[in-house]
């Protein structure tokens, strides 16, 4: 039999053992799908295949649905992201107000390549978001929980190092 | 506590109305006065962002320092004047601070709530008579603003059942069930007007009764929060601001309909609404408003929230109802309407959020109280998301019939930086521009669409000279590209063959025949494609063509230039616009004079801020 390319070893148990509590706890698992995502991308921040696989085994759907639900809806990731999510609004109010310009600065001071989402250091991971509706701040930039209003292109380098020597901080921590 | 009677709810309407004795609009009491005050802090995701909630801790604490014991600080839903944010308001002297920080609170307590004299400097400044406006109606932004939808934002703290109760809330449910069919509350929303206020503009009585007449005992009442039109957030800043108010007309619809659950299908990017709903929900159903028995009748009704994952196509009835069960939110045809098979196959009905917001309101005042306002045919107020390059931007309800240029030259105080007024796109990317000739035009559903846009869910931007239509328009068209679901060929295939060409007429690698294709293209997508995303997606391309023919042909014609250039004049060879340029297209030696080559220059403007001796020329 040949071996599946899958190896649902990557997954942490701990994390499963929690989100099997959050999908026996639903009345109708399969038309509540789309919630049991947002829970395991919760959890474990993405959605790798392997998940998805057992995410169908265990509410009984075919993986190709669940792959499907994954593909289709913005919101859901089926890779691994930065330690800081950078997002820069797209939205009409930021467009107007110069966010191309922003999020390509984020492109360079990130050294992205064309498609390349997340840093090689793995320590950002940029994205274009649809509006998040704090027009009055436009441009508006995320990072993770905290919100940067009316950014400016050469705002760009300051944030970046910001974090950047957060990062350092807290590894040095770590290491303490 | 639980409501089991009428009584019960009128007897706690009464006992807590003293909660807002001092939040009226109409108080304006001598600052210099001392006695009770309410300090008002907007909690909206505007404001949040920038602190309002660590604002309202600080002010907390600096007050209970100072030992002033009858002054209270509450959170509210969304002020509306998001761009001056965070906004802190002083009651019962209705002085109004913007842009407050945490470090000028001090001077908030010392000088205004010890001293009695307001804090001039944290006063809004007119931005035509530059004068500082002490008083919220003093203020251009409000004075010509009607709030009926959002009456309960920037007044009541949304997490807190008994203010909203003490402001009428569910007082509108209890008139229902004390003594009105599903017939007069359908007669009633029919005979004010209401039209659906997500875009289509529906008649909100004729839908309801729809569903009503539809056989089956099952059946569903669905708000639609999937607020997905880039540059709107009325919805989020109701749900935000009055989740009461949305739940009690949910109950109202569902009662008129027969329905017994409700669902709300709302984005996950808004977690603060979702936050302030999960909490009005509890709330509701431990008073018993919601549940079985509500108020001690028969009428059983609760509600649910459903996440969204982010698909603009889902703010179509028909998608969102797939997405609601589970699938990709693909539309489907129609028929069957929801009102016939829905969710579940079941009778369903779809109202958006600003339309249940108007519900209550419209039973308690009555239908002619609300159809005196508006136009002959769009009835009400609209709220209206201001938003791009004017000076006020944030949300503003106006009467249906207001003029866009009253919106945007008076609330929303002109043009930023004194620059040319362009064009305001409405409807977002499934509307048009309108333009200067059109701004006396009295906004309704049918004078819009007249015009070649749309009312769409009332995202509102404003442009100025400096904006290019064809860049706006590929920017519509990337988004709705983005967002085809791909279910029908014309608006899968159609809308991505419109960004190409669009794409190559800013390349300037077009031609005069790629505007003919271009508008062959939009009109063939606009007969053919399954659902009201497709069906509209070309409009953005359509209106800026017809508006600004003169844009398109400059560079059907490799007429734009878009490339920096350097005056010589006044170049003395510093080379920081050299060092600077990400694509390295400038060249010339050290104190000799700077060329930029012009089929390189990405028009990044990096030259352009370097420079110390303003030599760049801009395009």
């Amino acid at each position: 039999m040949q071996k599946s390319k899958f190896n649902m070893e990557i997954l942490d148990s701990c994390k499963l053992r929690e989100l099997d509590v959050f999908i026996e706890a639903e009345d109708n698992p399969q038309g509540r799908i789309i919630h049991i995502l947002h829970e395991a991308q919760k959890l474990f921040s993405y959605l790798p295949q392997e998940l998805q696989l057992y995410i169908a085994r265990k509410t009984g759907l075919p993986a190709a649905k669940i792959n499907g639900i994954v593909s289709f809806y913005s919101f859901f990731s089926q890779e691994p992201s930065g330690k800081y999510i950078i997002s820069v609004c797209m939205g009409t109010a930021c467009f107007v107000k110069g966010a191309d310009a922003v999020f390509q600065a984020f492109r360079d001071e990130l050294q992205l390549e064309e498609g390349q989402k997340t840093s090689a250091d793995g320590l950002f991971s940029l994205r274009d978001v649809r509006c998040i509706g704090a027009c009055g701040l436009a441009p508006v930039v995320t990072i993770n929980n905290r919100i940067f209003g009316h950014v400016k292109k050469d705002d760009v380098k300051g944030i970046i190092e910001e974090y950047r020597i957060l990062a350092k901080q807290e590894k040095a921590e770590v290491a303490q | 506590m639980r409501l089991n009677s009428f009584d019960a709810l009128y007897e706690l309407h009464k006992n807590l109305k003293s909660l807002l004795d001092l939040r009226s609009d109409e108080l304006q009491a001598d600052e210099a006065k001392s006695g009770p005050r309410d300090i008002l802090v907007c909690g909206g995701t505007g404001c949040h962002s920038a602190q309002s909630a660590e604002i309202i801790t600080a002010l907390r604490e600096k007050i209970a320092d100072a030992g002033l014991e009858d002054i209270k600080v509450v959170q509210t839903g969304c002020f509306g004047f998001c761009a001056q944010g965070p906004i802190v308001k002083g009651q019962p002297e209705n002085i109004f601070y913007v842009q407050v920080k945490m470090e000028d609170l001090d001077e908030i307590v010392n000088s205004h709530l010890i001293g009695g004299k307001a804090v001039e400097r944290l006063l809004y400044t007119d931005p035509r008579t530059k004068e500082k406006q002490k008083h919220y109606l003093d203020m251009d932004f409000y004075k010509k603003q009607r709030r009926v939808a959002l009456h309960n934002c920037g007044i009541i703290d949304p997490e807190c059942i008994d203010e909203a109760i003490a402001n009428g809330g569910y007082l509108a449910i209890a008139k229902v069930l004390s003594g009105m069919t599903q017939d007069d509350v359908i007669n009633e929303i029919t005979a004010s007007g209401l039209r659906g206020r997500g875009g289509a503009g529906f008649p909100t009585g004729r839908k309801w009764s729809f569903t009503k007449t539809s056989e089956g005992s099952e059946k569903y009442f669905i708000c639609n929060a999937d607020e997905g039109d880039p540059g709107a957030f009325m919805d989020r800043s109701l749900l935000e601001g009055d989740p009461h108010g949305i739940l009690e007309g949910m109950m109202i619809g569902g009662y008129a309909i027969g329905a017994d659950t409700g669902i709300i299908y709302i984005r996950a990017e808004y977690p603060l609404a979702v936050y302030r709903l999960e909490t009005a929900i509890a709330q509701a159903r431990e008073y018993g408003l919601l549940g079985k028995n509500i108020l001690g009748t028969d009428f059983d009704f609760d509600v649910q929230i459903s996440l969204g994952a982010g698909a603009f196509v889902c703010g179509e009835e028909t998608a969102l109802i797939r997405s609601l069960e589970g699938n990709r939110g693909e539309p489907t045809r129609k028929p069957p309407f929801p009102a016939e098979s829905g969710y579940r196959g079941k009778p369903s009905n779809v109202n958006n959020v600003e339309t249940l917001a108007n519900v209550a309101s419209i039973i308690l005042k009555g239908a002619d109280w609300y159809s005196r306002i508006g136009t002959e045919s769009s009835k009400g107020t609209k709220v209206f998301a201001l938003a791009g390059k004017v000076n006020n931007i944030g949300l503003v309800e106006v009467p249906m019939g207001t003029t866009l240029r009253e919106i945007i030259f008076e609330i929303g105080g002109g043009i930023e930086g004194n620059k040319k007024f362009k064009a305001v796109q409405t409807g977002g990317p499934s509307g048009g521009v309108i333009t200067e000739v059109n701004l006396d035009t009295p906004i309704d559903f049918e004078s819009l669409k007249a015009i070649g846009s749309m009312m769409g869910s009332g995202g509102m931007i404003v442009m100025d000279e400096d904006n290019d239509m064809v860049e706006i328009a590929k920017f519509y068209l990337e988004f709705t590209m983005d967002e085809s679901c791909g279910k029908c060929t014309p608006c899968r295939v159609g809308t991505k063959r419109i960004y190409e060409m669009l794409e190559t007429l800013i390349e300037q690698k077009g031609d005069l025949e790629t505007l003919e294709k271009l508008d062959a293209l939009c009109r063939t997508i606009r007969e053919t494609a399954l659902c009201a995303l497709g069906q509209t997606a070309p409009n953005p391309v359509l209106s800026t063509m017809k508006y600004f023919p003169e844009e398109y042909e400059r560079y059907a014609k490799h007429e734009v230039n878009k490339a920096y250039a350097i005056n010589p004049e006044k170049c003395i060879g510093c080379t920081k616009c050299a060092r600077s340029c990400p694509v390295s297209c400038i060249s010339g030696k050290v104190k000799e004079v700077h060329v930029i080559d012009e089929s390189k220059c990405i028009a990044c403007g990096a030259c352009f801020t370097a420079c110390p001796f303003q030599a760049i020329v801009k395009p």
